[in-house]
């Protein structure tokens, strides 16, 4: 299948890791990878921050950037969101029918990567290794806008040497929420203290997530208090094997009594 | 707004300088206090968390709840929009049965009419149901000013009024006081309490109880809120766990009820889902101890002259806005703010109005225009818990959204950040302005002088980097790896 990949605006320019290895993950399941060079961003932070007119022609040049792509597979599950939820209704209301419905349709074929993994291909083992102690955080938008389930923790079952650790609370907000982060920042803080506190628990090494940004935020806060775990999305995690590891997943496993 | 497109006049709004629907401060300045409150960030965690499970624990009995909810949405959609010719029913209504109907455009009319009512009733003192609406409106304000005694007469009502505090949650007004606070405030304030009063519930129940029994049994004139009122029948109801509500609408001469225009329903059979959806969603408890029902008046039963006050006070407005008006759709459960990560945290007084939680941020920037509480639809992480427990099924992350579209579009003038956010969609929408700006980003590695985070952040920024860390941007974006990779980056 030739897959279109949509990086995200926040993976392309942060942490290229994530869509490197979307990448080398798809392909390693056999699929012809395509990187479409006009993509930017979703349009979710102009319209979830107030900006939705703004928002048309983020909309517009991400319908123009997928056009030519039959499917589009992203490692976000906020910014699939967004295509399927905000994009066709954003368009509409500034009264742009035809960019509308042209969004609707690509969002037809948007998928976040777990679920085009599980319910596309079909696929829970992705021959993936990655011995570590790893608890998974549901973001928000995944869990309740995607409803993505359990098809994120399949996946980390079926790892091998993944000693996968349940998250207490871990259906509740990590207090990430895009500018809400910046412009409510201490009870966002809160969220997030209770939300570290939560991972610590678990005494895992990693703690993934299947959206960069929620990771940025848990990640930003557990390196701020030098704690020793450390978040590693979701495609990073299927990408490894045990051959081919990226820099940052380096470590070996900790030894727990 | 779209009547301002039509030319249309803009539809009045909640008058400023009467009831509780403004704060004077932001929602970020209020939470900046309250979070640092650890006796009332436990009391809200203990308190919210015990709700929540209760409320799952009922849900997941009835197989049928998502049809249920989907029911209730239907029909409350159904009633808005003939909401005009329904209310004119119920006062047809209620009306036939010995009662009198008073239209009030607003908090002011509405006290204006009350205080009117008590005083032609002779009354010096009026029992109160815990109602809503006569807190969005300052209704005991205004019987304070006008000389006569108001005593809130539901439990945790009881507890804030006693301890000269504001509600903070719409189910549990005082869900911020645990019980040894209570007792506190009842040892000091209560006349003839037991000096021995301990902090077990059971021992404050009875203490409450001798407390108000004595004002009911004098009381002769009563307000009350509603639930819901039935226009096919004018039937008004109340429901409630104490029985204090009973009291107030069965012992008094004189009921009057102050109810906001929304709250109808068409048909007596309508009741079946709401009451339903209401008592699991709001308390966890599979039916409500006390459902009071009356129409009008009945001969040598109950109150002898019966009022129903009408209430606008902004909510024509809010039925004009198509994705807005949804939140009049809400039957105040609570359920909302029982799983907000923000409400568990910054607590309901942070909001600044009577209103607090998801519902809150929806409903009172609304009914104030959204310029008098401009910080409340950003008082959200939009992480959709809400949206799943909500029984009626109100999309409050969207109209979070919307809020803040028409906040921002409501400026004259450009702010620093919505020229910020301009400039960001001009790049963010033309690819090669887009990877330019992603190379000027990746020079913010120089801030970092070769350590994997970016130092603390001036600006808007240091919200962020006050409390979390910032990786410094990598050498190489994703997209210039895969242009190098694929050798010009053409697919």
């Amino acid at each position: 299948m030739k897959v279109a990949v949509f990086a995200t605006c926040l993976v392309d320019t942060l942490t290229p890791q994530v869509g490197i290895a979307t990448v080398r993950l798809l392909q390693r399941l056999g699929h012809e990878v395509v990187v479409p060079p006009g993509q930017s961003c979703c349009g979710q932070m102009h319209v979830n921050t107030g900006y939705r007119r703004d928002a048309v022609s983020i909309v517009a040049n991400h319908v123009r950037a997928f056009a030519g792509s039959d499917v589009i597979v992203s490692p976000s599950g906020s910014c699939v969101a967004s295509i399927h939820h905000q994009q066709a209704q954003v368009a509409r209301r500034a009264g742009d029918t035809a960019l509308a419905e042209a969004a609707q349709e690509l969002a037809g074929r948007t998928y976040e990567l777990s679920q085009f993994l599980v319910d596309v291909l079909g696929v829970t083992d992705v021959g993936a290794s990655y011995p570590h102690r790893v608890t998974y955080h549901p973001t928000c938008h995944s869990l309740r806008l995607l409803r993505v389930g359990d098809r994120p923790l399949q996946l980390l079952r079926a790892v091998r040497g993944l000693d996968l650790v349940e998250l207490p609370g871990a259906e509740q907000c990590c207090g990430f929420g895009g500018t809400f982060a910046v412009k409510n920042a201490e009870t966002s803080t809160a969220m997030l203290t209770d939300k570290m506190a939560a991972v610590l628990s678990t005494h895992a090494e990693v703690c993934t997530a299947g959206d960069a940004s929620c990771l940025l935020h848990i990640g930003g806060g557990l390196t701020r208090l030098t704690s020793g775990t450390r978040t590693v999305h979701l495609a990073e995690i299927l990408a490894s094997t045990d051959g081919a590891r990226t820099a940052t997943q380096v470590t070996q496993p900790a030894v727990l009594a | 707004m779209t009547a301002v497109h039509l030319g249309m006049p803009t539809l009045p709004t909640a008058p400023r300088g009467v009831g509780h629907l403004r704060g004077t401060r932001s929602f970020p300045d209020e939470a900046r206090d309250s979070l640092r409150n650890g006796q009332l960030r436990a009391n809200l965690g203990h308190a919210t968390t015990t709700i929540r499970g209760k409320r799952a624990g009922v849900v997941a009995e009835l197989p049928d709840w998502e049809q249920l909810r989907q029911a209730g949405a239907a029909l409350k959609r159904a009633t808005m929009a003939r909401l005009d010719d329904h209310l004119e029913e119920l006062e047809r209504q209620v009306t036939a049965r010995g009662g009198t109907v008073h239209w009030a455009r607003d908090a002011n009319e509405a006290n204006e009419i009350v205080v009117r009512l008590a005083r032609e009733a002779g009354a010096r003192e009026v029992v109160k149901v815990k109602s809503m609406a006569t807190q969005e409106i300052g209704l005991n304000e205004a019987l304070e000013a006008a000389g006569i005694d108001a005593f809130e007469t539901d439990l945790a009502e009881l507890i804030v009024q006693l301890g000269e505090d504001k509600p903070s949650h719409i189910l549990v007004p005082a869900i911020h006081k645990n019980r040894s606070e209570v007792r506190e405030i009842f040892a000091r304030t209560m006349p003839d309490v037991d000096p021995d009063l301990t902090d077990d519930p059971r021992q404050l129940a009875m203490a409450a109880r001798a407390h108000l029994r004595e004002r009911f049994l004098r009381a002769t004139f009563a307000v009350s809120g509603a639930n819901f009122a039935v226009a096919e029948t004018g039937t008004l109801s109340v429901v409630e766990s104490e029985g204090n509500g009973r009291m107030c609408l069965t012992l008094p001469d004189t009921l009057v009820t102050v109810m906001g225009i929304e709250k109808l329903v068409p048909t007596w059979r309508d009741l079946e889902v709401f009451l339903q959806l209401l008592p699991r969603s709001s308390t966890g408890e599979r039916m409500n101890p006390y459902t009071s029902t009356w129409a009008g008046v009945t001969p040598g039963d109950g109150p002898q002259d019966f009022h129903l006050v009408l209430l606008d006070n902004g909510r024509t407005a809010v039925l004009a806005d198509e994705v807005g008006r949804e939140a009049l759709n809400c039957i105040r459960c609570s359920a909302c703010l029982n799983v907000c990560p923000v409400y568990e945290r910054a607590g309901g007084h942070a909001y600044g109005s009577v209103y607090p939680g998801p519902i809150g941020a929806i409903l009172s920037p609304q009914l104030t225009g959204v310029e008098d509480n401009a910080s409340l639809p950003y008082a959200s992480s939009l992480c959709g818990a809400c949206y799943d427990v909500c029984p009626v099924a109100i999309d409050i992350p969207s109209i979070l959204v919307h809020l803040r579209a028409e906040h921002v579009e409501a400026q004259t003038h450009p702010t620093a950040e919505s020229t910020a956010f301009a400039a960001l969609a001009r790049v963010m929408s033309r690819p090669r302005l887009w990877r330019a700006a992603q190379r000027a980003a990746g020079l913010g590695r120089f801030l970092s002088r070769g350590k994997p985070v970016l130092p603390r952040l001036p600006g808007p920024a240091a919200g962020w980097t006050r409390s979390r860390d910032l990786p410094t941007p990598p050498a190489e974006t994703f997209q210039q790896w895969w242009a190098k990779e694929n050798g010009g980056g053409r697919s």
